[in-house]
C-alpha cells in the first residue's frame, strides 16, 4: 500500500517537472508543490529536481534551507503554526505555546509528535493580530486563545483524522 | 438584479472566519430560507472591516446596524427581531470601551468615525469575489481614465503631483520611482507588488488583499501603463491563503472582462499578472531580495545601485511598490492628484492605514489622514488602554521602528516627524504597551526576530545583531554589567552604518529608541537587578498573601514541590526551589499568589 502511494507521488512529481520545463524562476514553486506531494522534501526528490531543472544540487539545498517553509524531515499530519508576533507576544503567546507543547507531550527540541499526528512550529506573524494570541492549524486560523482553551481545540484535530 | 429590502453583510476575512463567521453565514441562509425571506433579503460575504477583535461582524443595511461577536445561536434572534419586526437586538451592539455606551450604527462608532477610509473604503462593503461589485463602486474607472485619456508621461506626472510616498516603510516618493523606471530604456519591464507583509503586528495588506483585491490589480495596471511594462508579479506570503485565493480569482475575472491581458480597452497596452507565493523569509520584503526569490534563488539582498528601476527582475527595469501604495492609485486617478494632495501634511500626503494591536481596547485597522496625532489614534479611535491600565509607549514600524513614549503622544504622525522622534512609519504597525510591559524585553523580542531573520550575507547584520541579542539576554537574565549600555549603543551605530540592506540598517532601532526614552529601565536591570515592570522572570518571585485559605491547589500543580503548608493553613513558597513558572498563580482560585 505504502509503496503504491509512493509510486504515485513520483508520477505526480514527473508531471510537475514536465509542466515547469523551460519556465524561468520555477525552483521555488516546484519545491513548494513537491513538498505538497511528499509532505516533505526527501533527498531523492531534491536530486531529481536538481537534474530536471539543471541546477546544481548545492543550489537546490541552499534554497531549501534558506526558506522556513521547506522541510527536510517528515512532518505531522496536522501542522500547528503558533504565532509569536509582537501583538501575540504582549498578550501571552508564550503561555499558549507551552500549553500546546505540554498537551502534545513534546520534549525539548521536539517539534513532531511520535505518532506523526502533529508538528508544531512558531511563526513571526500570521496577520490576525486582532485575535491575539492566535495560531493556525493547517489552513484554519484560531484566535483569542488561552492556555486553558487551546488543549481541547487541538483534541478536535486528533479526532478529525485526515 | 432583483431588488431586496435589506442586505446582511457578513465579514468572512481571516479574523472573522477564525471566530466562526462561516457558520454564522450558513445559519443566516438556513434561517432566511426557513422563514421564506430569502427573496427579499440578500446575504453578502464581504472582506475585512479591520475590526477583527469584535468579530464575527454582521452589518444590516439599509439601517447600517453593526452587530459584533455574532454567534450561530444569535442568528435566529436577529432574523426574528431585526429583519421581521424591525427591532434592533441591543445586546449584540458594540459597546464603546471609554463610555460603555452602546452604539447601533456603524458610522457612529468612534473607531470608524474619526477614520478617513479611502484605501479601505471598499473593504467590508463590497463582495471581494465579485468584479461587478468592484466596478459598481467606481472600480477600474481610474484605469480607464489613465489608458484612454492620458499618455504614460502624463500618468507619471500625475503621480508625482500627488506627493504619494511608498507605504511599505521607506517612504520614497512613488511618482519619482515610476519616473525612473519609465525613463529606463528597454522593451521589457516588470511591475511587482510587494505583498510579503512580514512585520509582526501589521496586517493592513492582508486586509486589503482579502477585502478589495481588484484595487491592487487596477493600481498595478495603471503603473504598468505608465512605465511601459507588460508583465507583473504579486509576491504574496504563503501564510495568507485566503488572500492568494481571492487574488487568483480577481485576476481571472479581470482577464475575462478584458481589464487585464492583451489590448486592454482596445488600446496597444497589454498586461499579464502572475502570483508568486513566498516561502517564509522576512528578508524577502526587501526589494532586491524579493526579486532574487522570484527568480528562484535564495532571497538575499544585493547592493544598490543599480536600483531595480534600472536593473531589476531578470536584469530588466522593474518597479516595486507595496500593496497599500498600489491601493491608493485607483482613487488618485478617479479624483485627480490635486484633490488627493489636499489630504495630509505638506510632505506626507494622503492617508495611512495603521494596524492597532497590543494592549489596546479596539484592536484593528485605522485609516487616518497623515498628520493626525498619535494620541487621537490611540485614545479616540483605539478606545484607550485595556483594563484601565496606564499607557507606557507605542512601538511603531515593527522590528525596524522605534517606540514613542507618553510625552510625545501629540507628535503628528507623518514620515518626517516620526524619524525625528527616533521611530519610523514602517509599514504602519502600532503595538501599544502598558505599564505591565518591560521595554528591555520588547527590545529583546524585536532583536530576536531580526537576528533570526537575518539572511547572513553581510557581517554587520549577521554578527552584530547576534552580539546585541546576547547582551540583551544577559541584561534580562540578571547578568548585565557596567558598560553594557554603552557597548550596545556603539554596536548599534556600527550596524546601522554598515549593513547591506534595510533589515540590518534598521535592526538596532528598537534598542536605540528604548534606550533613548527608557534608559532607566535598562539601568534598573543592570545595576539594581530588578525589572520595573515585573516581566523578566530572573528578577521576580512568587509570594502567597494572607488571602490564602490553604486549599492546597497550588501545592498540587507545583512541578518542583516548592510549596509547603498544612491544609487550611497559609502556604509558603520556597524561593530556592521555585523555578518561577507561575503555574500556582494561574491555579489559585482566591488570587492569593502575587508576583513581585
Amino acid at each position: 500500500m505504502v509503496e503504491k502511494t509512493l509510486e504515485k507521488s513520483w508520477e505526480q512529481l514527473n508531471q510537475l517537472l514536465e509542466s515547469y520545463r523551460c519556465t524561468k524562476g520555477s525552483m521555488i514553486p516546484v519545491l513548494q508543490q513537491a513538498q505538497e506531494i511528499f509532505g516533505y522534501l526527501p533527498k531523492d526528490v531534491l536530486i531529481k529536481i536538481s537534474k530536471e531543472l539543471d541546477v546544481a544540487i548545492s543550489q537546490v539545498f541552499g534554497v531549501v534551507t534558506f526558506y522556513s517553509q521547506f522541510h527536510l524531515e517528515p512532518r505531522g499530519k496536522n501542522i500547528i503554526r503558533s504565532c509569536q508576533g509582537t501583538a501575540c507576544h504582549v498578550r501571552g503567546a508564550k503561555a499558549v505555546l507551552d500549553a500546546i507543547r505540554e498537551r502534545l507531550g513534546l520534549k525539548d527540541g521536539q517539534i513532531t509528535t511520535p505518532d506523526n499526528e502533529f508538528t508544531i512550529e512558531t511563526v513571526a506573524c500570521i496577520g490576525a493580530c486582532g485575535l491575539a494570541p492566535c495560531l493556525m492549524i493547517n489552513d484554519d486560523t484560531h484566535g483569542r486563545l488561552t492556555a486553558e482553551s487551546v488543549a481541547p481545540m487541538i483534541d478536535k484535530y486528533y479526532n478529525n483524522k485526515k | 438584479m432583483a431588488l431586496v429590502r435589506a442586505h446582511i453583510l457578513i465579514c468572512t476575512g481571516t479574523g472573522c472566519t477564525a471566530s466562526g463567521a462561516k457558520d454564522v453565514l450558513a445559519k443566516f441562509e438556513q434561517e432566511l430560507k426557513a422563514k421564506k425571506l430569502w427573496d427579499e433579503v440578500s446575504v453578502v460575504e464581504t472582506g475585512c472591516h479591520g475590526f477583527c477583535e469584535a468579530g464575527p461582524l454582521v452589518i444590516i443595511y439599509p439601517e447600517g446596524t453593526f452587530y459584533t461577536r455574532v454567534k450561530v445561536e444569535d442568528v435566529a434572534e436577529i432574523v426574528d427581531e431585526h429583519i421581521l419586526k424591525g427591532r434592533v437586538v441591543s445586546r449584540l451592539l458594540f459597546k464603546e470601551p471609554m463610555t460603555s455606551q452602546k452604539v447601533p450604527n456603524y458610522s457612529d462608532i468612534a473607531f470608524y468615525k474619526k477614520q478617513h477610509r479611502l484605501v479601505l473604503g471598499n473593504c467590508g462593503h463590497i463582495n471581494p469575489d465579485s468584479i461587478e461589485e468592484y466596478i459598481g463602486a467606481e472600480g477600474y474607472e481610474g484605469l480607464a481614465k489613465a489608458v484612454l485619456t492620458m499618455t504614460p508621461e502624463q500618468v507619471v506626472e500625475e503621480m508625482k503631483k500627488t506627493g504619494l510616498r511608498g507605504r511599505g516603510g521607506g517612504g520614497f516618493p512613488t511618482g519619482m520611482k515610476w519616473m525612473f523606471c519609465a525613463k529606463s530604456p528597454g522593451p521589457k519591464k516588470y511591475v511587482i507588488c510587494n505583498a510579503d507583509e512580514g512585520d509582526p503586528g501589521a496586517f493592513m495588506d492582508r486586509s486589503l488583499l482579502e477585502g478589495d483585491p481588484h484595487a491592487i490589480l487596477e493600481g498595478m495596471a495603471i503603473c504598468a501603463y505608465a512605465i511601459g511594462a507588460d508583465e507583473g508579479y504579486i509576491y504574496c506570503r504563503a501564510e495568507y491563503p485566503l488572500a492568494i485565493k481571492r487574488l487568483k480569482q480577481a485576476i481571472t475575472q479581470a482577464e475575462e472582462a478584458g481589464l487585464l491581458g492583451k489590448n486592454i480597452f482596445g488600446k496597444d497596452f497589454s498586461f499579464t499578472l502572475h502570483i508568486k507565493e513566498g516561502a517564509g523569509a522576512f528578508v524577502c520584503g526587501e526589494e532586491t531580495a524579493l526579486m532574487a526569490s522570484i527568480e528562484g534563488g535564495r532571497g538575499m539582498p544585493r547592493p544598490r545601485p543599480p536600483f531595480p528601476a534600472v536593473k531589476g527582475l531578470w536584469d530588466k527595469p522593474t518597479n516595486i511598490n507595496n500593496v497599500e501604495t498600489f491601493a491608493n492609485v485607483p482613487y488618485i486617478f478617479r479624483v485627480g492628484a490635486e484633490e488627493y494632495a489636499k489630504l495630509g501634511t505638506e510632505k506626507s500626503k494622503g492617508t495611512k492605514v495603521f494596524a492597532l494591536t497590543g494592549k489596546i481596547n479596539n484592536t484593528g485597522l485605522a485609516e487616518v489622514p497623515m498628520g493626525i496625532s498619535m494620541r487621537e489614534i490611540i485614545f479616540d479611535i483605539g478606545g484607550g488602554i485595556m483594563d484601565g491600565k496606564k499607557f507606557k509607549a507605542v512601538q511603531i514600524g515593527g522590528p525596524s521602528g522605534g517606540c514613542i513614549p507618553e510625552q510625545l503622544l501629540d507628535t503628528p504622525v507623518d514620515y518626517d516627524s516620526l524619524i525625528a522622534a527616533g521611530a519610523m512609519m514602517g509599514s504602519g504597525g502600532l503595538v501599544v504597551m502598558d505599564e505591565g510591559t518591560c521595554m528591555v524585553d520588547v527590545a529583546k523580542f524585536f532583536l530576536n526576530f531580526t537576528q533570526s531573520e537575518s539572511c547572513g550575507k553581510c557581517t554587520p547584520c549577521r554578527e552584530g545583531t547576534k552580539r546585541m541579542l546576547e547582551m540583551l539576554i544577559d541584561i534580562t537574565e540578571g547578568r548585565g554589567k557596567e558598560g553594557d549600555i554603552e557597548k550596545l549603543e556603539r554596536l548599534a551605530k556600527s550596524i546601522k552604518a554598515g549593513a547591506l540592506c534595510a533589515l540590518g540598517q534598521t535592526a538596532p532601532n528598537p534598542v536605540l529608541s528604548t534606550l533613548r526614552y527608557f534608559r532607566d529601565e535598562y539601568e534598573a536591570h543592570i545595576y539594581e537587578k530588578r525589572c520595573p515592570a515585573n516581566v523578566c522572570t530572573a528578577f521576580i518571585g512568587y509570594k502567597i498573601t494572607d488571602k490564602c485559605v490553604g486549599c492546597g491547589l497550588c501545592k498540587t500543580v507545583c512541578p518542583v514541590d516548592a510549596i509547603s503548608g498544612e491544609p487550611k493553613g497559609k502556604h509558603t513558597i520556597d524561593p530556592e526551589k521555585c523555578i518561577k513558572c507561575g503555574a500556582c498563580m494561574v491555579k489559585c482560585p482566591f488570587k492569593a499568589i502575587i508576583r513581585g
